[in-house]
């Protein structure tokens, strides 16, 4: 690897500022929105714009093989730096995050043109691209993965920005949770890879790799990581949380969920693709799963109706197909890719937004009740058009570069080579379906009457459009950014070279025949929905409804657990309090293999021996008693006698505060229990036989506790120091006293607060009374 | 000495927990009262017992001479008494006007507010 071409001075701030720059900047919109309106959208488009500009112009170094990169020191002793690194595979990634982002927030402004919330929406699109180039700029994987979870985050509020739908809730919540628990398998799968490498950088886990697939634990970390990239790139079984999520507004699925946050796991398979792919466990695993995705959303998506649902499953049949040729790994497989990547941002991101403008103009979701909107949306009519024809992978797009780099590795795996023509022509059908029928098709009907949409919301399709169909044409122009970002998954250099015209060969073929059968399942589109309506009730099985019945099994066993730990019964609570305290106790005990080894035992004293006899009985005598005035006689006795204890002990100080507070609480009692009602027998007998094994329980594991503990001592007594020092530093002879008042006087500070506090607050519930019928 | 001590304690907590768990709002009150004796001497016997005299030093001299109880579980111990004794004060207040607003004494007929 090359030495980074930018000194930490020039390279610093553009690269955190990105990666952490949105988070102030949306700190400032709403003072923004203050001062400028609706127009604050505007003005916040230009955030991502810059990103994309300076970006752009770091091309040529990465593309030299020279990477820009920012270290910052910060929890050194975990691995944990702010490492940060802009390399080919980084700056595909980053221009598209940065660009769709700048079409995005622009085309928020029409979108949610007149909403209240806009400036919010554009808040969280923010903080979200923020996040995202902070994962595909993160040399240390701890870093990655911070990002990581602030893109789960940050989604979740973009998800959810309808607040007031259920629907829309409770879809923000799934991909959170999906996408969150998937994050901690990855930050597992990543600690146990960064030790194995004995780096938590990326290049040192790349360039200890050895280490990694040698160790014992390598099927745990690959399984962990894979969990992690499996559940954000909504891979099967994992991916029913994107066409869930199509509750988002549209921008923020034309962000989240077909150009960026969806393909964080493809980013962190080509990231650690250097390190991982030569293992075949990875090639099986990652292709399969891969082909299995591709099938699943293709397949999905032709029975769809609603536009952003045909386009969420072909998006994860997309992911799917990336993610399996990540597995192949072969450098043409790798390049098709990257070449894939760009194709599918470009076509995706414009048709979402199309999908919203659509929507958003005709009030008509179900894409066959819509038709002959050309007519009066010529612009969007045209970006459509050309998406569209990228997806399908017609030739002069750059839709069909991709595909044919595709069929050119593929060529030699028939099987997969399968699968991917079959997805390929379901995914033309849904192109007709999203981005032709709706302009061409019959004029219809629809609930709003239609215009064409505002330029800020035409923009971004056109733009991406035009992105399209240029690289179509002279795909030569995407060489550098390809060639860049394969080289990153390859771990070494490699020469991308794009062409429209590859001769007659098998992958023309293979891309003619698609779009023969694409065309085919075109004709007979309604034949095909008939088959999948017939199937739908399948669903019930899939993991869609896994999920909803694990998370009502959670609410549930939340709600018995609460209602039988936290029953509101006091005897519940300390049942429970002490059962688990006691079986703690016991535990350690048993585990600490504890002797009851006394230190020098005082000898027995009689009349004290006499005095426990009578404590133990006045205890007992106050369980028993049957009168209010009983049980407190022999309360007092006890106080009482610990009193004498304390004098036999050589504490005076204590022995008198035990009189004087043991007389005052037998008085208070007293005088108090003259108001309540005399003792009644309420419990049942199993009831008190249960309290009375848990309390005599309690009683003996203290009474064990006590016999330990005078036979442990582990360090010397810091009492020997007040002793010493009681004189000459406190000037008291009373060594207990001197520690109240000078060593440990804010202790005492402390009690007499409480005391006070009891006091007042013992005053203020005498003097409070109700009014009849009033509030107190 | 201790092994007497350290089931006069036990007993303590014994019959101090069952009491807390009755029924009866005053039964509760003493049963927290038996609980904080016991407490109180279980850090007692736990700091060491010596028959020694009282940490107290005597006129003219600068330290304690000879053996002497250790100091500082007794000041831990007066602290706790005090503190014991606001908490059984306030305790006893709080349930007494309970009793007066609702007119029961009985401890599972108020837990309507938790459920």
């Amino acid at each position: 690897m090359n030495e980074p071409a930018h000194s930490l001075a020039t390279s610093l701030p553009v690269l955190l500022i990105a990666a952490g720059g949105g988070f102030a900047v949306a700190a400032l919109i709403p003072w923004l929105r203050w001062l400028l309106g609706e127009r604050s959208t505007l003005a916040a488009a230009l955030f991502p714009l810059a990103i994309t500009a300076w970006l752009a112009a770091q091309a040529p170094a990465v593309f030299g093989g020279q990477p820009v990169a920012f270290r910052l020191p910060w929890i050194s002793d975990l691995g944990l730096d702010l490492a940060l690194r802009l390399d080919g595979l980084g700056l595909l990634f980053g221009l598209l995050i940065a660009g769709i982002g700048t079409l995005v927030v622009l085309y928020t402004r029409g979108y949610l043109h007149g909403h209240p919330d806009q400036h919010r929406f554009v808040m969280f699109t923010l903080m979200f691209m923020s996040s995202m180039l902070g994962v595909v700029f993160s040399e240390n994987v701890l870093l990655l993965f911070i990002f990581w979870e602030l893109t789960s985050f940050t989604s979740y509020l973009m998800i959810g920005f309808h607040h007031d739908q259920e629907a829309s809730r409770k879809a923000a919540l799934q991909a959170l949770l999906v996408t969150g628990a998937g994050g901690l398998f990855l930050l597992a799968g990543l600690i146990m890879a960064g030790h194995a490498a004995g780096s938590f950088d990326l290049s040192g886990i790349i360039a200890g790799r050895d280490q990694v697939l040698a160790s014992p634990l390598f099927p745990w970390i690959l399984g962990l990581i894979l969990i992690g990239a499996f559940t954000k790139s909504a891979q099967v079984p994992f991916h029913f949380w994107l066409p869930n999520a199509m509750q988002a507004p549209t921008p923020a699925s034309a962000y989240l969920h077909s150009s960026t946050m969806v393909k964080a796991g493809v980013y962190l398979l080509a990231r650690l693709h250097p390190a991982f792919g030569s293992s075949e466990l990875w090639q099986l695993v990652v292709t399969g799963f891969g082909a299995a995705t591709l099938l699943t959303g293709a397949l999905m998506a032709s029975g769809q109706v609603y536009l952003k649902r045909l386009l969420a499953y072909t998006t994860v049949g997309a992911l799917g197909a990336m993610v399996m040729g990540l597995g192949i790994g072969t450098d043409a497989a790798l390049k098709a890719v990257a070449a894939f990547l760009l194709a599918h941002a470009a076509y995706k991101a414009a048709l979402f937004l199309v999908a919203g403008i659509i929507d958003h103009e005709t009030g008509e979701k179900n894409v066959t009740k819509l038709g002959g909107l050309i007519q009066v949306m010529p612009r969007t009519g045209t970006a459509a058009l050309v998406a569209a024809a990228s997806m399908a992978g017609l030739p002069f797009t750059f839709g069909f570069i991709g595909k044919e780099l595709f069929y050119t590795e593929l060529a030699a795996r028939p099987l997969l080579a399968a699968g991917f023509f079959i997805a390929g022509a379901c995914f033309m059908l849904v192109a007709w379906q999203t981005g032709i029928r709706p302009f061409f098709a019959t004029r219809t009907e629809t609930p709003k009457h239609p215009h064409e949409a505002p330029w800020s919301m035409t923009f971004g399709p056109l733009l991406l459009g035009l992105v399209s169909l240029t690289l179509g044409i002279v795909p030569g122009l995407a060489d550098g950014l390809a060639g860049a970002a394969a080289s990153a998954m390859r771990g070494h250099p490699l020469e991308v070279h794009l062409h429209l015209w590859h001769g007659l060969n098998l992958p023309l073929l293979l891309s003619a025949l698609t779009l023969a059968v694409g065309a085919a399942m075109i004709a007979t589109a309604s034949g095909w929905r008939s088959v999948a309506e017939a199937l739908a009730p399948a669903a019930r099985f899939g993991p869609d409804r896994l999920y909803d019945a694990k998370l009502k099994g959670l609410v549930a066993f939340a709600g018995w657990q609460t209602r039988f730990l936290q029953n509101g019964s006091l005897r519940r609570y300390l049942l429970v309090t002490v059962i688990t305290l006691c079986a703690l106790v016991v535990v350690s005990f048993a585990r600490a293999d504890m002797a009851l080894a006394f230190r020098a035992l005082s000898p027995v004293n009689l009349p004290m021996a006499l005095l426990s006899v009578l404590v133990i009985l006045s205890a007992i005598a106050a369980t028993l008693s049957t009168s209010r005035l009983g049980a407190v006689a022999a309360m007092g006795v006890v106080g009482f006698s610990v009193a004498v204890f304390f004098i036999f002990f050589g504490a005076p100080d204590l022995a008198m505060t035990q009189l004087v507070v043991e007389t005052l609480s037998v008085v208070l009692l007293v005088s108090a229990f003259y108001y309540l009602p005399p003792f009644a027998k309420r419990s049942t007998w199993r009831g008190r036989a249960r309290d009375l094994t848990v309390s005599v329980f309690a009683g003996a594991v203290v009474t064990l506790l006590v016999l330990v503990a005078s036979g442990v001592q582990l360090r010397d007594p810091i009492s020997s120091y007040y002793a010493e020092t009681s004189v000459p530093m406190g000037h008291g002879r009373n060594i207990v006293n001197v520690i109240l008042v000078d060593y440990r006087g804010l202790d005492t500070l402390g009690e007499i607060t409480v005391l006070a506090v009891a006091g007042l607050g013992s005053l203020a519930l005498l003097k409070l009374r109700a009014k009849a019928g009033g509030k107190p | 000495m201790e092994a007497i001590l350290a089931v006069v304690i036990g007993v303590l907590y014994a019959t101090g927990l069952y009491l807390m768990m009755r029924r009866n709002i005053a039964k509760f009150i003493i049963g927290l009262a038996l609980l904080s004796h016991g407490a109180n001497l279980l850090i007692f016997t736990a700091g060491g017992l010596s028959r020694g005299k009282a940490p107290i030093i005597p006129e003219g001299a600068e330290a304690p001479a000879g053996l002497i109880a250790d100091p500082l579980p007794q000041a831990l111990i007066l602290t706790a008494i005090v503190i014991s004794f606001a908490l059984l004060a306030f305790a006893l207040v709080l349930f007494l006007r309970t009793h007066q607003e609702i007119r029961t004494d009985d401890m599972e007929r108020l837990r309507s507010t938790d459920r």
